[in-house]
């Protein structure tokens, strides 16, 4: 396989851009694949906490493209996953301290050291959003089911396609199969319908992200939630394997009332 | 039991999904129509051409807009028209 480089991004923030990004960087790396996991927030990292890593940052990405270290210097080895490698964002410095032309070298660099890099990129559509995004192949475009994020999404996929991105593909995440059932929140169908891109995968709303990202334990480090299988599908898909969505709605109805709620067919 | 529970569905009002999905069709259409003024501009030239085949317009008072209404999205053109052509100055069809 040719390396690859692909951004992760939303438009807006708080859709789950890092805790996607966090959770597929290890699936990829428990799959064998040697990972790196680059925090393109300059100024506001993140990436390092949900990862848990947080304590065993030296160097930084503005110290690598600025020259003051090497890149396997600064990168994060993860030590509860072989193949894992993060790269910190800059906490004290702001996006101008990036070039568009450092992004693209620092992507070249990436290209030759690791089989797949996950780029986390920060919310907006600025500077530091084209520059997370300047040197990767593909992207993943996060939304959850509100009209906000979906909104947001199309803007930032017009932006990916002119940047010729390809493929672009859309994680549906924080999906309450409850609520899609009741005709309270849009659907998968939906959301494709409107934002006409493909789909790669669809993340159910689950306590255990919560209860993962207060821990620095990504999902897919071995947790069997549900969340954790459906961003294990979306790892597997991203190396080409063909998985069948989850039926997010059967293990919605767990517990007494689930139960109750499917024996009466409501 | 589900007798009951289509009645209720039928009483009840639009579902909210819906009025989302059809309120994010609606901002996106007009989301994706904010063009460039460069392309705004050659659209008013391209028009221009096309329909002074036919008429004699007055090309400086031309205006050209988007429109939104309720439910969709217009190009909006009010050309004034100085005199109608006799024989329209058509280009052959091209081949």
């Amino acid at each position: 396989m040719d390396p690859r480089i692909i951004v992760v991004t939303s438009g807006k923030g708080g859709v789950g851009k890092t805790t996607t990004t966090a959770n597929l960087a290890v699936a990829l790396a428990k799959a064998g694949y040697k990972t790196a996991a680059v925090d393109g927030d300059i100024g506001l990292r993140n990436l390092d906490v949900v990862l848990g890593l947080e304590n065993r940052i030296v160097f930084n990405l503005v110290d690598v493209v600025e020259g003051a270290c090497k890149l396997q210097k600064a990168m994060v080895r993860d030590k509860r996953v072989e193949n894992l490698f993060l790269l910190p964002a800059a906490q004290t410095r702001t996006k101008d301290a990036v070039s568009p032309d450092q992004m693209l070298k620092l992507c070249d660099e990436l290209r030759e050291n690791f089989d797949i890099t996950l780029i986390d990129s920060p919310a907006g559509i600025e500077q530091g959003f084209r520059n997370a995004a300047i040197g990767a192949d593909e992207a993943i475009v996060v939304t959850t089911p509100e009209v906000s994020a979906v909104r947001d999404a199309d803007r930032i996929i017009g932006m990916l396609e002119s940047m010729s991105k390809s493929p672009i593909r859309l994680v549906l995440n924080r999906l309450r199969p409850a609520m899609v059932k009741s005709g309270d929140m849009i659907d998968v169908k939906d959301v494709l319908d409107i934002l006409a891109i493909d789909l790669i995968g669809v993340i159910p709303d689950d306590t255990a992200v919560v209860i993962s990202t207060n821990k620095g334990e990504p999902l897919t480090l071995g947790d069997e939630s549900i969340a954790a299988r459906a961003f294990s599908n979306v790892a597997r898909r991203i190396l080409g394997e063909e998985v069948p969505l989850l039926d997010l709605e059967a293990s919605d109805q767990k517990g007494f009332f689930g139960f109750l709620r499917k024996a009466l067919g409501l | 039991m589900n007798f009951l529970a289509r009645l209720f569905q039928m009483i009840k009002k639009e579902k909210s999904k819906d009025t989302a999905k059809k309120r994010l069709q609606l901002v996106l259409i007009h989301d994706r129509t904010d063009i460039s003024p460069e392309m705004m501009e050659n659209l008013r030239k391209d028009l221009i051409g096309v329909i002074s085949n036919y008429l004699d317009i007055e090309e400086d008072k031309i205006e050209l807009d988007f429109s939104k209404e309720e439910r969709s999205v217009a190009l909006v053109a009010n050309i004034p028209v100085k005199n109608v052509k006799r024989r329209a100055e058509r280009r052959a069809e091209p081949a």
